[in-house]
């Protein structure tokens, strides 16, 4: 058989790991010139499959065949001398070198064989990203530059090393909306260019606005093939996570109770000195989800920071159920009942390098029966985690794990098993389900309205806006520090909520 | 107003540039070698224990042989391969490398010291075993005040400012030093962009070695002629200090390092200073100084230095 029309063609992959079947005789079929997607849950083995065709990984079984030579792929170079591209999720990229360094880095421009060339870099790297329409700054230095830039130099890099095929691992997981969209455009233009397309994602509408055909995988096996102009995305998600799924949760009436947490002119400082958050007053009741919607940047991480304790407030009144609590420390506030679920679990939310046991108890480690009289109580501490970990549905079940072994959504159950089992009354929740799958994020909404009915108190911040609309029992909108307006989200559209997004106040948009 | 004006006329006296230079000389070497292995993402705090070695084995072999190039030659050879075991221990098997450099420190300081007897018949320090002479600059020896200060300068104290700016290019105008910028940030990038990030740690820790070596052989045949116990005398961790202060760049690093040996130099001049009158007793005390400037200068703008990224973190390939 041959696979002349085809840029990728990936037969039976068979890809074994000590406790795990990661591929399980994966065929990939993409074409020239195509944008491919590659959807599935976390774990389901996307990355595995990309990694072997990028080299890192070597297929147990199974054959490779790039634009219908096969090819025996044994690192990273050989899959760039067959002209496979990779912008990985995680950038790979040197920040105290500039942007021309570091797309020429390992395949240097020279002047008399070992000088550095950086004029030529700086040209060639200017040429292409004009003749791609990937606008960078090539004298900047990494760590200056936005991610949406530096993500450009990362597709660069590729295209210096003469990648015809490109490997797009969940792209969007860092960027803003605007910064996506800028990004789906240089694909589409890569695409008039020839340039074959492999992008690796679980959103859905991603998804659909960008590819020509869907491969979806689940547990290591493709379980379908969709032509994404013949599909929608309630079939793509029924083939990623084997059932229905509800894309819109079902919110049960619920009446709020008193007043738990309130917020009076508060005032907070970003980490500039600028005025982050500018004389916000809100409040949350008991049994109530109040949601905070806005583009990202424009004070919500300082408001939560400032709320839980992590951030100094300038100026302001902070009421927790009934008592002033401004200025409390994350310890006091914690005691008081206060949880907070961090929009960036890595850096707020677990320490990557302790087991799952101590990530489990963090900030309720003084708590009794976790410890008594200064001593960790471990044979609690074990039993709790293992409990939860059932409940939660953590996995793998292994309570030993470092936080940071664990993939994000599992991660993030732990944080949330964590910070609900500490009985909260208040709960911040920032980012719940950024970066998560499908059947994660169901989890996780369903979790928040479980607590919801509990009496708990909820403040969400959200930069989706579909998670605000459908958790949400007020919706409050965020404009550069100010809230621009409240409304219910029964009574309101996407389109008022986004005017309010842009710096519109609620009766200008109504007026 | 006495104490001002010795204070004072130290600055006018060409022996002080004369002794700042002299003592600034192993301080510019060992923080050179600090910097392109730390550029690459070793510590490497052996520095004090290569330079000891360095001193030691350059003696040694001038005693044996009567030529202290020789010695210097030797010497380097041991640097590359005692900073090799560095290397191994860190990079091969990801040893920590505070633990390896302290180790290697004492490594060096057992091995000194054992030999002193079996070569020299004692232990302590050794006569005098011979030196590399200064050279007189020409042009310079007439000119007032200049020449007192550099018209007569040892050859090694040259090499190490030539050291400077070859580094210099080495670090920042070759592909080598792209690269090893690379792997001192972000190994894993430059691993993706097929890189060697071992080969590349292996030449900077070993480059150190050299370096460092040469360094300690300017204390012994570049300076006294002998060698004594111990006579780094923490000049390691204060060019550790220097290349930090220098942010990781030879060019501060040198800077750094004429700032610590100019303390020096002061500090050993107050002491012989007519124009003070203090008790004998107190002044070892003016030895502090060099270590007091070092404690000073580092708090008050380390903050304002960036390390490497992967400065100390082992690299290993992901499976």
């Amino acid at each position: 058989m041959s696979y002349e029309d085809y840029a990728v063609v990936m037969k039976g992959i068979v890809k074994r790991f000590p406790s795990v079947l990661a591929n399980d005789h994966v065929d990939l079929f993409v074409k020239k010139g195509e944008i491919h997607a590659i959807v599935g849950e976390n774990g389901a083995g996307k990355s595995t499959l990309m990694n072997q065709l990028y080299g890192l990984l070597k297929p147990d079984e199974g054959e490779i065949y790039i634009f219908g030579k096969k090819v025996d792929l044994k690192g990273p170079k050989d899959a760039i001398a067959n002209g496979i591209g990779m912008v990985h999720q995680h950038f790979m990229l040197v920040d105290n070198l500039t942007v021309a360094e570091n797309v020429v880095l390992g395949s240097e421009t020279t002047k008399s064989g070992f000088l550095f060339d950086l004029n030529e870099a700086r040209k060639k790297v200017k040429e292409l990203s004009e003749k791609y329409g990937l606008l960078v700054d090539v004298d900047a230095k990494i760590e200056d530059i936005p991610v949406g830039m530096q993500q450009r130099v990362e597709i660069l890099k590729t295209l210096y090393r003469g990648a015809e095929i490109l490997i797009f691992d969940e792209p969007t997981a860092v960027l803003t909306p605007q910064e996506t969209e800028e990004l789906f455009d240089v694909m589409r233009r890569l695409k008039e260019a020839g340039k074959t397309m492999i992008f690796i994602s679980h959103k859905l509408n991603e998804v659909m606005e960008i590819s020509d055909n869907i491969t979806v995988m689940r547990l290591g096996k493709v379980t379908a093939n969709l032509k994404t102009s013949e599909t929608n995305e309630v079939e793509i998600a029924r083939a990623m996570v084997g059932r229905e799924v509800v894309l819109r949760i079902e919110k049960p009436p619920h009446k709020p109770k008193e007043v738990v947490f309130e917020t009076e002119d508060l005032w907070v400082k970003d980490n500039r000195g600028l005025d982050a958050v500018k004389g916000v007053s809100l409040k949350v009741r008991a049994g109530e989800i109040v949601g905070i919607a806005g583009v990202a940047g424009n004070g919500q991480t300082e408001l939560v920071e400032a709320i839980t304790g992590l951030r100094k407030i300038e100026k302001g009144k902070i009421t927790l159920l009934g008592q002033d609590a401004t200025g409390y420390d994350p310890r006091r506030l914690r005691d008081m009942g206060v949880a907070h679920i961090p929009e960036d679990r890595l850096k707020h939310g677990l320490i990557v390098q302790y087991p799952a046991y101590y990530n489990m108890i963090l900030g309720q480690q003084w708590w009794y029966p976790y410890s008594n009289r200064g001593f960790l109580n471990h044979q609690v501490i074990y039993e709790t985690t293992k409990k939860l970990f059932e409940e939660y549905d953590v996995r793998p079940r292994d309570i030993n794990m470092f936080g940071g072994n664990f993939s994000g959504g599992n991660q993030q159950k732990l944080v949330v098993a964590r910070e609900i089992n500490a009985k909260p009354k208040f709960m911040v929740v920032a980012q719940p389900t950024r970066g998560l799958d499908v059947g994660a994020i169901e989890f996780i909404h369903k979790t928040l309205l479980k607590m919801r009915e509990q009496d708990v108190a909820i403040l969400l911040i959200s930069m989706e806006l579909e998670e605000i609309f459908s958790l949400s029992d007020r919706i409050l909108v965020m404009y550069e520090g100010e809230i621009m307006g409240e409304v219910r989200p029964e009574e309101t559209t996407v389109e008022e909520v986004g005017l309010m997004m842009a710096g519109k106040k609620l009766e200008e948009v109504r007026s | 107003m006495k104490v001002l004006e010795a204070l004072l006329s130290i600055f006018i006296n060409p022996q002080f540039y004369k002794i700042a230079l002299t003592a600034s000389t192993p301080l510019i070497f060992a923080s050179l070698g600090g910097v392109f292995s730390e550029i690459t993402g070793v510590t490497n705090i052996a520095l004090e224990g290569i330079m000891l070695l360095g001193a030691f084995t350059s003696i040694v072999f001038t005693f044996y042989t009567g030529s202290a190039w020789f010695g210097i030659l030797m010497a380097v050879l041991v640097g590359i391969g005692f900073s090799w075991l560095h290397a191994w221990a860190s990079i091969k098997w990801l040893g920590n490398q505070i633990v390896v450099g302290t180790a290697l420190i004492l490594i060096a300081q057992g091995i000194t010291g054992f030999l002193m007897k079996p070569i020299f018949g004692r232990p302590g320090q050794t006569d005098f075993i011979g030196r590399i002479n200064d050279i007189s600059i020409p042009g310079l020896r007439n000119v007032p005040f200049l020449g007192e200060a550099i018209g007569e300068i040892n050859p090694l104290v040259i090499i190490a400012f030539v050291s400077v700016f070859v580094s210099w290019f080495i670090i920042y105008k070759t592909t080598l030093g792209l690269r090893m910028r690379s792997v001192g940030e972000n190994p894993e990038a430059a691993d993706t962009l097929g890189i060697n990030v071992y080969k590349i740690r292996y030449f900077g820790v070993l480059m150190s070695g050299v370096l460092a070596s040469l360094g300690g052989a300017f204390l012994s045949v570049g300076e006294t002629g002998n060698f004594k116990e111990l006579m780094s005398g923490g000049r390691g961790f204060i060019a550790l200090a220097a290349m930090i202060l220098g942010n990781w760049n030879p060019i501060g690093a040198m800077l750094a390092s004429l700032l610590f040996g100019a303390s020096e130099a002061y500090a050993n001049l107050l002491q012989s200073s007519k124009l003070i009158e203090v008790p004998a007793s107190v002044k070892p005390l003016f030895n502090m100084v060099p270590f007091i400037v070092t404690l000073i200068v580092i708090s008050g703008f380390i903050g304002k230095t960036r390390p490497p990224a992967a400065d100390g973190v082992p690299y290993e390939k992901a499976e």
